[in-house]
């Protein structure tokens, strides 16, 4: 697996709020590298850094670098907007639009210029398909997305994020919402999806981490405690606190 | 030995009478009364109301016993006053609604520019400093801005357009949009800061830029919210009389050239209640006709604005 994301001595300050702490991490690409940590511990923070949304938050400072691709992304040169149709995101609470089924799957290419009414056909149905949810929907495309269950608005969602071609995914708890079932079909589309496309994921749950990711990311107070193959950090950690976390003795 | 078990029993009893007693009249008097009391005063309004319109239509029925329905609907000449007499609605009408047309023209978009300013863009100090001004502008008494247009405003019209009269609608329907925009800018800021940060987040995870977001988000889903505050602008824009009647003129002109003097229908109403017209004429019942086409008017734009806000409502 080849690193996608090369994250170095990052620090991050909302005000003075020491949020994240001399971060150094590489992200491998097409596989699923997982955020745990117990609450506050600045995991969904990183994960907002990689498209920049912690930008939205006054007082958000940062300190050292992140390349993608070789890019600094918080170099002056970057365009946050084509960053972030790069680098998808799916939420923790599933946030559709308050529009039609294809409206939402259209917004993003419509946004960046697709007009053509058979070419965003074409989208709208690849990336439903992509997010398996094609077959639920495709009678009732033009009914409200509000119609749908909250599994079926997540991964609405994630269509929504796929329609705009990105290389990235980042999923910020998004399955912590939703009940078993549809966390696992979640869970599955991601493990079909990290064919194609890098994903980083935030998770509560641990278990989540251990079931699906390929590399795990432990984080305790805005530091990276440790990182490594999903495998080794479970079964063989190397810090007591990692031990300590996994197996259920704080957090 | 049993007898004194059954005293302590009774006393027992009636202990836990006293401890179970829940009974406290004068509370449940007070909330007996209390509904009776808050209906009252809420009735208060609803009977003003009903008061007026009935007044209005009694006094309207009487005017259009002397003059003809049609006429006053469809006639092009308003000369109440002066003989030979006419009343023909239709010179006010078009002075109302080129009123109100240049002030909406004037309102909606810098209302509605100001809040995407106000919602999406301004930083909180910003915000916090703007609002309150936005209210007092809102607090002007409208004779003050009546003034404003005519010594300020006129001026600057009648150096760029020769052929400006020293009353004109031009300069009135400008400054009664001047003072709605603090109506336009709160209301529609109102709904659009009730649009949820969720929405805005997946819009920006999309790509899109702050403008996007505010033009193809946030007012699409604040939109019933905004249709309101244009309409009631517009009803604000209708019933208003101060500035008009200082500003525009008192000449009942059937035109669209704003920059003639006219008369609205508000303004006609302050004219002859001020002047020494006899109670029971068909100057005094005009009066009424006209008050009447102007509720009927805005009547109906309420109900429109309902239709259109439940149309395009997004939930979220």
């Amino acid at each position: 697996m080849e690193a996608l994301i090369h994250i170095d001595k990052l620090n991050l300050y909302y005000g003075a709020f020491h949020a994240l702490k001399n971060v150094t991490l590489t992200i491998p690409e097409k596989a699923i590298t997982a955020f745990i940590g117990p609450s506050g511990c600045g995991k969904s923070t990183l994960l907002r850094t990689l498209n920049r949304m912690n930008d939205m938050i006054p007082g958000t400072r940062i300190e050292g670098g992140i390349s993608i691709g070789g890019t600094e992304i918080y170099s002056n040169e970057v365009d946050v907007e084509t960053l972030r149709k790069k680098v998808g995101m799916v939420f923790q609470q599933p946030n559709p639009f308050p529009k039609s089924i294809y409206d939402n799957v259209a917004y993003g290419p419509r946004l960046h210029g697709t007009t053509n009414k058979k070419e965003l056909d074409e989208i709208v149905e690849t990336s439903l398909k992509s997010a398996v949810l094609w077959e639920e929907v495709k009678d009732h495309l033009k009914r409200s997305a509000f119609g749908l269950s909250g599994g079926q608005q997540q991964r609405l969602c994630i269509a929504r994020a796929l329609a705009v071609n990105p290389n990235i995914l980042l999923m910020d708890e998004a399955t912590s919402a939703l009940d078993p079932i549809s966390t696992l079909k979640i869970e599955e589309l991601a493990q079909e999806l990290k064919d194609k496309y890098t994903i980083v994921m935030v998770t509560h749950n641990m278990h989540q981490a251990a079931r699906v990711s390929n590399q795990t990311v432990f984080f305790l107070n805005g530091e990276v405690i440790e990182y490594s193959d999903t495998e080794k950090l479970f079964s063989n950690p190397t810090d007591q606190r990692t031990e300590d976390y996994i197996s259920g003795r704080f957090g | 030995m049993p007898k004194q078990g059954a005293l302590t029993a009774r006393q027992a009893q009636t202990a836990s009478k006293e401890l179970y007693n829940f009974k406290n009249k004068r509370v449940s008097i007070m909330n007996k009364l209390m509904p009776v009391l808050l209906f009252l005063c809420a009735s208060v309004s609803i009977l003003t109301t009903l008061g007026i319109v009935i007044t209005l239509i009694s006094e309207t029925f009487q005017f259009f016993q002397k003059i003809p329905i049609l006429d006053f609907l469809f006639g092009t000449k308003w000369s109440p006053l002066i003989p030979p007499k006419s009343f023909g609605v239709l010179p006010l009408l078009s002075g109302t609604l080129m009123i109100t047309f240049i002030a909406c023209l004037v309102a909606i978009p810098i209302g509605l520019a100001s809040a995407i300013y106000l919602s999406e863009y301004a930083p909180k100090q910003v915000r916090k400093v703007i609002k309150p001004i936005l209210e007092v502008l809102a607090g002007v008494p409208t004779i003050v801005y009546g003034y404003f247009a005519l010594s300020l405003i006129t001026p600057l019209i009648q150096k760029m357009f020769d052929s400006a009269g020293i009353f004109n609608a031009l300069s009135a329907g400008i400054v009664v949009g001047i003072m709605i925009i603090p109506m336009v800018c709160s209301l529609s800021e109102d709904a659009m800061s009730a649009v949820p940060r969720s929405l805005r987040d997946g819009a920006y995870a999309l790509g899109a830029t702050r403008f996007e977001v505010a033009l193809k988000i946030v007012v699409p889903a604040a939109f019933s919210g905004i249709v309101a505050s244009a309409v009631l602008a517009f009803s604000r824009a209708i019933g208003e009389t101060m500035i008009v009647t200082v500003a525009a003129g008192s000449t009942p002109n059937m035109t669209f050239n704003p920059l003639e003097s006219i008369q609205t229908m508000t303004a006609y109403i302050v004219q002859v209640s001020l002047g020494d017209t006899p109670h029971g004429t068909v100057e005094y019942g005009s009066i009424f006709a006209v008050g009447m086409t102007l509720f009927v008017i805005t009547f109906l734009l309420n109900i429109l604005a309902q239709y259109i806000a439940r149309k395009f409502r997004e939930e979220y």
